[in-house]
């Protein structure tokens, strides 16, 4: 999500430095008899130097039995951060894979911080890997030089005549081997001095091969703890009455009811609303179902969600802020008809991970401890210390698994962790407090994928191919206002409102790019794949929408558009080779394809449709190509791609949450209902060889190009591109 | 006081008598692999066995669990159980995770009825059970693979 970082910007200038294979010092410790590996970078000023073991970031450790820990400094929401992280260090290291154990960092942003991102600790915008992949292979280079060293010195042989596989060091000459386990005290006296030699990419041994995920036996025998499953001892459940509609204030309350129900322990005021504690969460649940609260509507949104639809149709009439202007699109346009001419409408949407939103906050003995999925540690600790009065360094984030994110963990105002940790606050008393959010909360909760609406005008040249393009977006930026908008909104420009339109790949002469983004109180986040989302489906469907009008092949077009992006064309070739294009389609069937580059990744879909007379839709059979870059974890990655395409394809059929006079009217699962199993495709997922040696995203590239692919698809067969969001909305529904 | 036999063991708790059974079984008995999804059984992920029956704990209150026989992920053992837990292992099905105790609830439920379901059964047995990871595709083969598995 922070893919366009300024570079002119300090830290994100000294962040780009700490990702390059640059000069490291790496520091070598023997604690508790563990060989631990930190990696501090060698900064120019005497002070910084001085501070270097203070920045040294721990990345692995290695016990005398040989048990590896790889201390990874994201979470783990699914997306297999715990599999592939840990998966570098033991390829670089040479480590046995049944012997390497993972355990998350601690909230540090000095040793821990996002490289992609500047001096931040935080996982998202699909950048765990890539920002992790130079930094854990050096840990890794630093541990196997000093067991090497350590045994060369023991046998009194060269290093150069030894050998590194499966958590042993040997050499054939003699015949002496040793495991790291027996290593560890010597290796932890070895100085390195240098670069570490990296592995060449010929001997990679883990790299591009099945490895079991790490998680899968604790998330099949119930034992995985998620923040939901933290039990302390004394721990009481809150939950909090929020206003229903947003931008409501709470102008007051009546708790008598809620206090007499059996299990009720307490209600508190606090500055989101009314928190009801009680020893179960079905007695919160029920206390908070008989609160009596008048809230003030002045400031919340009442419109409803076709009434903005409506303002912003309006808004698209007149020029917005321009974010990309070549060639003059307008003149072009204005001289004859449009060859294509839509609105793209795309309605709120909540992420409903599967795990509702939860925490839990101890305040006690001048600490406040955390237990969290947590995905932005340094907000999360910076605001609950700005809460409690404590320091930072006393707050303490203790990750647990996530139960999904796709991007509602990941707050600029650490929002449900900071509700708990203020409940505890005002409790006062040091009793542990898990806040816990209903799936109701969820979906009517806010930090939507904001509405967005987009008009679009296309005209081709004599040769068919694109010649001019108008293109107006109107959306609520998601960035304003928060601790990001310094380096991501520009001029205006909230680049994750135009991201995968402003950077599109597809010549064009003439275009005109112009953003809106109207304020609202209607609280907007990023949403897996966040701008993308909306753009990929406006571009992939007018490009679509252009071919058809030129009587060419939807993805010969493409192909011949596309042709100096490398990644694309290999990506579309690899489509071209593996799908079913070109193969006969029977009666009420068709065929769409759209391709996209997001978080640094291509991802191309070709999707083949039933679709019967009344709307109802079958989604058969997908076949994905994706470039991302190296490939650490084949099926981690087919995994993510599989996943995107559910997640986009339920939402593309019937997600929404609606406004009616500012009331959200989706309330959970039966009326906010994703893809079921019944509804599931054939997916197939082919990872192209990548012109990449360094892996790029891969949670979220896969998202974009689904939605459009099925409307080509659909366009296929009626001829009629569909541009309104949800599918549901025009009499469609899975079949 | 309200006496169970949860798991093979008979325990006292102390709850409201219209508290679900997912909240005495989360909150009070601290067993913590069956998940609060929804509320509403729409989902699936507090599903249990009572008396061998796939069941949505989060509709099930304490005053009906009287003298039946409750199981949840952490008291399952049988060969249809380590089938499908061994196959959800070898496919990597799970993501984020939080779904699967109610998946492999669901799963392990059908395979003791039907063990060999097709596609259609499987879809029939598990459209209740949601996954935002999107994991589906490989559920339906995880489960293919356990009957596989249960039969060899």
């Amino acid at each position: 999500m922070f893919k366009y970082l300024d570079p002119t910007q300090p830290q994100v200038k000294a962040a780009a430095e700490q990702i390059k294979p640059t000069r490291r010092q790496f520091l070598l410790s023997l604690a508790a008899g563990a060989l631990t590996v930190s990696v501090a970078p060698v900064l120019a000023n005497k002070k910084a130097v001085a501070a270097a073991e203070q920045y040294a970031q721990d990345f692995l450790s290695i016990d005398a039995d040989g048990t590896i820990t790889v201390i990874a400094k994201h979470f783990e929401m699914g997306q297999g951060t715990t599999t592939g992280l840990s998966t570098i260090v033991a390829e670089e290291l040479g480590a046995d894979w049944s012997k390497v154990f993972v355990k998350w960092a601690p909230a540090d942003a000095t040793r821990y911080n996002n490289l992609l991102w500047g001096p931040m600790q935080g996982t998202g915008g699909s950048t765990a890997t890539a920002n992790s992949y130079m930094q854990l292979r050096q840990a890794g280079a630093v541990a196997r030089e000093a067991l090497l060293q350590a045994a060369a010195k023991r046998w009194s042989v060269p290093v150069s005549e030894l050998a590194v596989s499966n958590s042993v060091v040997s050499h054939a000459g003699s015949g002496k081997s040793a495991t790291f386990g027996e290593l560890t005290a010597e290796a932890a006296r070895v100085e390195i001095t240098g670069e570490p030699q990296l592995k060449d990419s010929k001997d990679f041994a883990l790299f591009g091969r099945h490895i079991p995920r790490k998680d899968s036996p604790a998330k099949t025998d119930g034992t995985a703890i998620f923040a939901m499953d933290v039990r302390l001892p004394g721990m009481v459940t809150a939950v909090l009455a929020r206003s229903p509609r947003f931008g409501g204030k709470l102008k007051s309350f009546d708790a008598t009811a809620a206090l007499a129900v059996p299990g009720v322990l307490k209600v508190l005021e606090t500055s989101r609303g009314v928190a009801v504690l009680a020893r179960d969460t079905w007695a919160a649940k029920e206390g908070r179902d008989l609160l009596d609260i008048e809230w003030d509507d002045t400031a919340a949104e009442k419109r409803s969600s076709s009434q903005i639809f409506e303002d912003y149709a309006k808004l698209a009439e007149t020029p917005g802020a321009p974010y990309k202007k070549e060639g003059d699109a307008e003149a072009i346009l204005a001289a004859g008809d449009a060859d294509f001419e839509a609105t793209f409408q795309f309605p709120y949407l909540a992420h409903a991970p599967m795990e509702p939103l939860n925490a839990v906050a101890h305040i006690h003995d001048g600490m406040c401890e955390v237990w969290a999925g947590s995905q932005f540690p340094t907000i999360e600790q910076s605001t609950a210390a700005a809460i409690t009065g404590l320091k930072p360094e006393n707050v303490h984030i203790h990750t647990v698994y996530a139960g999904g994110s796709f991007g509602r963990r990941a707050t600029p105002d650490a929002d449900y962790i900071a509700e708990a940790v203020e409940i505890a606050h005002r409790l006062g008393d040091g009793t542990p407090v898990h806040l816990v959010w209903t799936r109701e909360d969820d979906i009517q909760g806010g930090r939507y994928r904001p509405l967005n609406l987009h008009r679009v005008k296309a005209r081709l040249g004599d040769n068919g191919l694109p010649e001019a393009w108008h293109h107006r977006i109107v959306g609520q930026s998601i960035l304003t206002g928060t601790p990001f908008e310094p380096f991501l909104v520009k001029d205006g420009i909230d680049l994750t409102s135009v991201e995968g339109l402003s950077d599109s790949p597809y010549p064009v002469a003439n275009i005109t790019g112009e953003l809106h983004s109207p304020a609202s109180v209607v609280p907007a986040l990023w949403w897996r794949s966040v701008g993308h989302t909306h753009t990929a489906f406006a571009a992939e469907v007018t490009i679509d929408a252009l071919a058809r009008k030129a009587g060419r092949d939807a993805l010969d077009y493409r192909i011949e558009l596309l042709k100096d992006h490398k990644r694309h064309s290999d990506v579309l070739q690899k489509l071209r080779e593996s799908s079913r294009w070109g193969q006969p389609l029977g009666k009420n069937q068709g065929r769409g394809v759209a391709v996209h580059e997001s978080f640094g990744s291509v991802v191309g879909h070709v999707v083949d449709i039933t679709l019967d007379e009344d709307g109802g839709l079958s989604v058969d059979h997908i076949t994905s190509a994706v470039d991302c870059g190296l490939a650490i974890n084949p099926d981690v990655i087919r995994a993510q791609v599989e996943s995107a395409i559910v997640y986009g394809l339920g939402a593309m059929m019937q997600l929404a949450v609606t406004l009616d006079e500012g009331y959200p009217q989706e309330d959970n699962f039966p009326t906010y209902d994703p893809l079921r199993m019944p509804q599931m495709p054939a997916v197939e997922v082919h990872i192209v060889d990548s012109s990449l040696d360094t892996p790029t995203g891969i949670g979220e590239p896969g998202l974009p190009p689904i939605a459009p692919a099925v409307i080509n698809a659909i366009a296929s067969i009626t001829g009629e591109y569909k541009t309104r969001m949800p599918l549901s909305e025009e009499g469609f529904y899975f079949a | 006081m309200t006496t169970l036999r949860i798991n093979g063991q008979t325990v006292q708790v102390d709850a409201t008598p219209d508290t679900p059974l997912l909240w005495v079984i989360r909150d009070h008995l601290n067993l913590t692999g069956t998940k609060f999804g929804c509320g509403v059984a729409s989902c699936g992920a507090c599903t249990i066995h009572v008396d061998g029956e796939p069941t949505r704990s989060c509709q099930f209150r304490l005053e009906d669990a009287e003298g039946v026989e409750i199981t949840t992920i952490e008291g399952q053992s049988d060969k249809a159980f380590t089938a499908v837990q061994t196959a959800w292992r070898e496919l990597d099905v799970v993501q984020c995770g939080y779904c699967q105790s109610g998946q492999i609830m669901a799963a392990t439920a059908l395979l003791r009825e039907n063990s060999k379901p097709s596609d259609e059964d499987i879809d029939d047995a598990l459209e209740g059970n949601l996954c935002r990871c999107g994991t589906y595709q490989r559920i339906r083969a995880a489960i293919h693979l356990a009957s596989e598995k249960m039969e060899a």
